[in-house]
């Protein structure tokens, strides 16, 4: 195994594992960022920095990180890399060069991200950027919006590959509706990426050329606008909850059907309602980040109802997941711990948005730590436990070798006892007032406890996720032989050797009629 | 056949969707006396909050259950889960459909009327010109006052501020009063509270503004009524002995007299 092989490799299941190492490298810086915000915010005043700056600068490298390092890359590298050409029988990708030179933009994204530790006046806008801020700021503005120009370019050239792949690529036999349900997810945050990364594109650049170039597209002095750069980023950023949202919801899919031996239930409700129902109204409910931005009224009314209306889709996804539960045969082992984890996580998640959809409810919280806890528990957190509970699922097809059991227990419980002590209190203090993007908390004294058990529970959660990754790490050197099949699924990905060789099969696969990657028969 | 069902769907659906608009009416009837948006915020975030625990619960439950049910043991090596007719798999997309629905379009009137309560100000109102800017909040009383950070108001009184931003995006937000909304250069946003009680109450910034926002505080004194127009007066009084010698030196105390008198 030489290094020159890996980076000028085009075979997509290395493309998918240097995305994995990629993403997990900024997972766990943003991470250390999150641990030493927790820490500063420990006592009232100044703990750990006394210049708020500082704190700023984790604060912005932890969002901006966490989203665009970590989980699209994570879920739309990674995932779709390694198990789409697998699930769907093919030998790789589409354009296996135009991969490579995904994934390497990919890599250019997250050095350019970290090198924010190291020039004089890093980026402190903030994930969203919102002007006028970012251009007052002496802050480098422009190295956020490269950030984020070079990996949504990686994401949109990984988007046509992945979509010419399955549409020509498939195994004979291999019709629309025995695609996995992981496979039309990922699809359809791919046709999410191409409509709407360009729109992000657009908002970093013009608050770049804003900043830099003397135009005034939001300097409303000389004729601009500040809320249409709001506008804009959020009518990408809504949208990109999906691109997270719905290929970790594949994977659970995925995890749970194969540990619980048992069909995804009512898979054409899960695949036409569920995907279908979030792509048709991905775009349509952008307004509800703005409810106490100055939006007209009627769009704020307008977009409580679509946003409200989100319920529908997604509740379909949920009673699938439920379903595939009902009357399976469950092997409580860790893959199937962490799916287990996202169902409740999401349920506490997506019913703790309920609220934040309707305006007159969102006045009092928006902008405060129910705010944060709430989208940390659905996508955050309900995605973090999705990209390791699919790691721990597909580990064996990648190595060949199994990880420890019991560290990977250990490892799973810490983290869901760490992330419900942490967003629970959060989003507690956050309906009492306590509002996001504080540096210090003079004014608010009676939070004090509070904060000290969330720092509690990050360093618990962070034990937790440190001992998921030692343990793909010893895992991969050393762990038992796993067998091609150890999970006995019928889905094809599982139906090549261990690890796979560069083609995949050695013949090309084909599917027969009575196949389905959800069939599981006694004997 | 098909029309009796169909009809039967038609009036399912009318019913589901005529329930949550009727039950949002009603409660909008019983008028109360003073409008205070604060304490319909709390009635109805109590309400849905205990709608969304009942939920949570049921899911939470019968997810469980299915799971202690479902484990892996001898006997039970593969899921055997029903497969669905068409009808069936039909009426898993419809009927939740429905249910979700409506509880939806329940969610959205209770919110659309308290809605109205939040942007609707009352024409008895106090207006207070807001300009924020980093790190301060700087009131225009509507006689020219200004004050900084402190906000000195007539309990009983509804007031509205007109915000705008010298610099960055600010949020006036306070947290007794359940209301905040941003503001910004170039636009005037509007919120108004309605201060029943004498007291104080803290003003934060809730939108990231730079190095010092979670510093950016102010409060809110609510005075009563007589207790505020002696101060009112005061103010008006520094005010003009402040503005009065630049401007014309020697008539300058009486306008300022009779402005006083006004009010």
């Amino acid at each position: 195994m030489n290094l020159k092989e890996w980076i000028f490799t085009t075979d997509h299941k290395r493309v998918g594992v240097l995305y994995l190492i990629g993403s997990i490298a900024a997972f766990a810086v943003a991470g250390i960022m999150a641990l030493l915000m927790r820490a500063e915010l420990s006592t009232i005043g100044p703990t750990i920095t006394a210049n708020p700056s500082q704190y700023n600068v984790w604060l912005y490298t932890h969002g901006a990180v966490m989203i665009l390092g970590f989980q699209i890359p994570a879920l739309t590298g990674f995932f779709a890399n390694f198990c789409i050409p697998l699930m769907i029988g093919a030998k790789d990708v589409a354009f296996p060069r135009v991969n490579a030179l995904s994934v390497w933009l990919f890599y250019v994204g997250v050095i350019l991200a970290l090198l924010t530790f190291f020039i004089p006046d890093p980026p402190d806008v903030m994930w969203t950027g919102y002007p006028p801020y970012s251009t007052i700021t002496t802050g480098n503005t422009a190295m956020y919006s490269f950030t984020v120009l070079i990996l949504g370019f990686a994401s949109i050239i990984g988007g046509v590959n992945f979509l010419t792949t399955v549409a020509y690529m498939r195994a004979p036999g291999l019709t629309l509706n025995k695609l996995n349900i992981f496979v039309w997810c990922t699809l359809a945050a791919f046709v999410l990426q191409l409509i709407f990364v360009p729109v992000l594109g657009t908002a970093v650049s013009l608050i770049s050329m804003d900043k830099y170039l003397g135009t005034n597209f939001f300097d409303p002095t000389k004729g601009g606008d500040v809320l249409t750069y709001q506008n804009l980023f959020w009518f990408y950023s809504h949208p990109a909850v999906y691109v997270i949202f719905l290929p970790f919801i594949g994977v659970v899919y995925e995890i749970i059907s194969v540990h619980a031996r048992n069909a995804v239930f009512n898979y054409k409700m899960v695949v036409y309602g569920g995907v279908g129902g979030i792509v048709l109204l991905a775009g349509e409910v952008w307004v509800h980040h703005l409810y106490v931005s100055g939006m007209a009224d009627w769009l704020r009314i307008g977009q409580m109802v679509t946003t409200l209306m989100i319920s529908i889709p997604v509740g379909l996804m949920m009673i699938g997941l439920i379903g595939t539960l009902y009357k399976g045969s469950i092997e409580f082992n860790t893959p199937m711990l962490y799916g287990l984890g996202v169902v409740f996580l999401f349920l506490i998640g997506g019913l703790t948005g309920i609220p934040l959809a309707v305006p007159s409810l969102t006045i009092g919280v928006s902008d405060t730590y129910y705010v944060v806890g709430h989208f940390h528990y659905v996508m955050a957190v309900a995605g973090t436990f999705a990209i390791f509970g699919g790691v721990y699922h597909w580990f064996p097809k990648m190595t060949g070798k199994m990880y420890n059991e019991f560290w990977g227990k250990l490892g799973f419980w810490l983290t869901f006892v760490g992330v419900n002590i942490v967003f629970w209190i959060m989003m507690d203090v956050g309906v009492k007032g306590m509002p996001r993007r504080y540096y210090d908390y003079a004014h608010f004294p009676q939070f004090e406890s509070a904060h000290q058990w969330m720092t509690v529970g990050a360093g618990i959660l962070a034990i937790g996720f440190a001992l998921a990754v030692l343990n793909w790490i010893f895992g991969a050197i050393n762990g038992k032989p796993a067998g091609d099949n150890p999970w006995n699924s019928p889905s094809l990905e599982w139906s090549t050797v261990s690890p796979p060789p560069h083609g995949n099969w050695p013949s090309p696969p084909s599917v027969s009629e009575d196949w389905h990657p959800y069939g599981y028969k006694k004997g | 056949m098909h029309d009796k069902i169909r009809r039967g769907a038609a009036g399912l659906a009318a019913l589901l969707l005529a329930a949550p608009v009727w039950a949002a009416g009603a409660g909008a009837k019983s008028e109360p006396k003073t409008v205070d948006p604060a304490r319909d915020w709390d009635h109805l975030w109590n309400e849905v909050i205990v709608d969304i625990t009942i939920i949570g619960i049921l899911f939470a439950i019968v997810t469980a259950w299915f799971i202690w049910q479902a484990r892996r043991r001898p006997g039970n090596e593969v899921g055997a889960s029903p497969k669905l007719s068409p009808a069936s798999a039909v009426g898993w997309v419809v009927i939740p459909i429905f249910v979700f629905l409506s509880i939806d379009l329940y969610t959205a009137a209770n919110g659309w009327v308290l809605w109205n309560t939040f942007r609707d100000v009352p024409a008895n109102r106090l207006e207070i010109k807001l300009e924020a800017g980093m790190y301060s909040w700087d009131y225009t009383y509507p006689n020219g006052v200004r004050t900084q950070n402190e906000l000195v108001v007539p309990a009983g009184t509804p007031v509205v501020l007109r915000m705008t931003s010298r610099d960055t995006l600010h949020s006036h937000y306070i947290p007794d009063f359940r209301v905040k909304e941003d503001s910004m250069p170039g636009r005037i946003t509007y919120l108004w509270f309605n201060p029943t009680k004498p007291g104080e109450h803290l003003v934060t910034c809730a939108e990231y503004c730079g190095v010092m926002h979670g510093y950016m505080a102010g409060r809110i004194v609510v005075k009563a009524p007589e207790e505020y127009a002696a101060w009112m007066k005061g103010e008006e009084t520094s005010l003009a002995a402040a503005t009065a010698p630049a401007a014309v030196p020697a008539t300058a105390t009486k306008p300022a007299k009779t402005a006083a008198k006004k009010t």
